[in-house]
């Protein structure tokens, strides 16, 4: 007759020699579960206070962009150190009707507020892009825009490259550039963080005279206000970054933005 | 073994037994994260607690851990406590969980951890177990912040950030040795204090594997 008391089942379990297969599939099962469970209790718990660390860090570093930029902190101290901050619709270039920086994490859940990218266009390898997009705008005294600070992002060589571009008040020389987010390989790729290679980008022009998106990360040395060199032994991130840039900076990424600007609307 | 007292249990890692100069064990981390005093004490930190943490478990359940899944039943135990520390890290130390990268995680292939709870935790009850990883920890732990401190003074003239030795660049007198700061200066630190550790207690001298080939002639 079975035992059903499971405290003398328990016993009679732990009874069984080490080496029986009940035992050792039990005894991995149980192991198992306890550590699954500690490992996902601890991440649920905590993941609110690491959100809230990667936010300020990305703030962080958008203000040191900021500050970074010449003559930034003059033009900061006159404007009270305040950027006003306006989510755009990348489709058409013009400030978001209904959609503001509060309801924008919401409004991006919705698949509908995405749009898919052909891949022939889709150069940052992102596969779809947001129709909505949160930019910094920085103004003169005359109320001008001095500088944009906008988000950009795109497939890296291991995992996701985020990125923060300033551009200055012309919408085509860059003003500076930041990454937030990278895994590159460290020691070549993750290089694209080193503050010695993004100060490369300050003057860089983004298109020329006839509006073609000419900006580009290239092997060897820079040849003219086009090109940033490389990253030696980095080729594939190199050729991201460019990739990324050269997305955002056409007519599937800030393109519309640019020219609604360069009208006034802003 | 069964005659050591918990107080030597606890001592004996610090020196006699030390986990990294006499094993040779966690050279990696040890190499990687003593750049800076700061970093090198929450590695310390983190290694000692997910070797206090997994020995607990590991000794409690010693008697019923199947033979032919052992390891992966002690990896799976290291491995849960090294994700739980790692996130308690980067919730309430997120900075130096970035400096400290991927090193953390590491710490599940930290032989050192594996060695303790495969060694020891196994085959002794909760408590001595707990106190042989607590002291392995502060082995490993003095190591680490003796090499940290030596870096960073020596490499940036700072000491957990604060400026000790006044340098060139603000008016001092001290060139800042940037080789200090580099892995090779980790390594040759780490072969200076071996050696020291081992000319004042010379039974830690491992026999040669081989004798070299002219030894004959040496001695004539």
């Amino acid at each position: 007759m079975a035992d059903l008391n499971p405290v003398s089942a328990w016993r009679r379990f732990l009874a069984l020699p080490n080496e029986s297969r009940t035992k050792t599939l039990v005894i991995a099962f149980l192991v198992s579960t306890a550590c699954a469970l500690l490992v996902s209790g601890a991440t649920v718990i905590l993941r609110p206070i690491q959100t809230a660390n990667r936010a300020a860090e990305q703030q962080a570093r958008l203000e040191g962009l900021i500050a970074g930029i010449p003559g930034m902190a003059t033009l900061l101290a006159e404007e009270g150190g305040t950027l006003s901050t306006v989510v755009i619709d990348l489709d058409t270039g013009h400030a978001a009707q209904d959609v503001t920086p509060d309801n924008l994490p919401t409004a991006l859940e919705d698949a509908a507020n995405w749009t898919k990218l052909d891949p022939a266009k889709d150069l940052a390898g992102i596969g779809r892009r947001p129709d909505y997009a949160q930019v910094y705008l920085l103004r003169d005294t005359e109320g001008d825009i001095s500088v944009a600070v906008l988000p950009i992002a795109g497939a890296g060589y291991n995992g996701p490259i985020d990125a923060i571009l300033a551009l200055q008040g012309d919408m085509n020389t860059v003003a500076g550039l930041a990454i937030t987010g990278q895994s590159e390989t460290p020691g070549l790729g993750a290089r694209i963080e080193e503050v010695a290679w993004l100060r490369q980008f300050p003057g860089r022009k983004i298109a020329d005279a006839a509006d073609r998106v000419r900006i580009s990360v290239v092997q060897g040395e820079a040849s003219n206000e086009f090109e940033v060199e490389g990253i030696t032994g980095a080729t594939r991130t190199s050729n991201a970054m460019s990739n990324i840039l050269r997305f955002w900076a056409g007519p599937d990424g800030y393109g519309p933005f640019f020219d609604a600007v360069r009208r006034g609307e802003f | 073994m069964a005659t050591r007292t918990y107080l030597q249990t606890l001592t004996d890692p610090l020196i006699r037994q030390n986990p990294v100069t006499l094993q040779i064990l966690g050279l990696c981390s040890a190499l990687a994260v003593t750049t800076s005093l700061a970093v090198a004490l929450t590695m310390s930190a983190a290694l000692t607690a997910v070797l206090v943490l997994s020995a607990g478990p590991i000794s409690l359940i010693r008697r019923h851990i199947p033979d032919s899944i052992r390891l992966i039943v002690q990896i799976i135990i290291v491995a849960s406590m090294v994700i739980v520390i790692d996130q308690i890290l980067q919730a309430y130390f997120f900075e130096l969980s970035q400096s400290l990268s991927v090193f953390v995680s590491l710490i599940t292939t930290n032989c050192l951890v594996l060695g303790r709870t495969e060694g020891f935790a196994r085959h002794n009850p909760p408590f001595r177990a707990l106190v042989d990883a607590f002291g392995n920890g502060l082995g490993y732990s003095l190591i680490l912040i003796l090499m940290g401190s030596l870096r960073e003074v020596f490499g940036a003239g700072k000491l957990l950030g604060f400026q000790v030795l006044p340098t060139v660049d603000q008016g001092g007198w001290f060139t800042p040795l940037n080789l200090m700061l580099l892995a090779p200066a980790a390594f040759f630190m780490l072969g200076l204090i071996v050696w020291a550790i081992r000319s004042i207690l010379p039974e830690q001298v491992e026999p040669l594997d081989h004798a070299p080939p002219n030894a004959e002639r040496l001695v004539d």
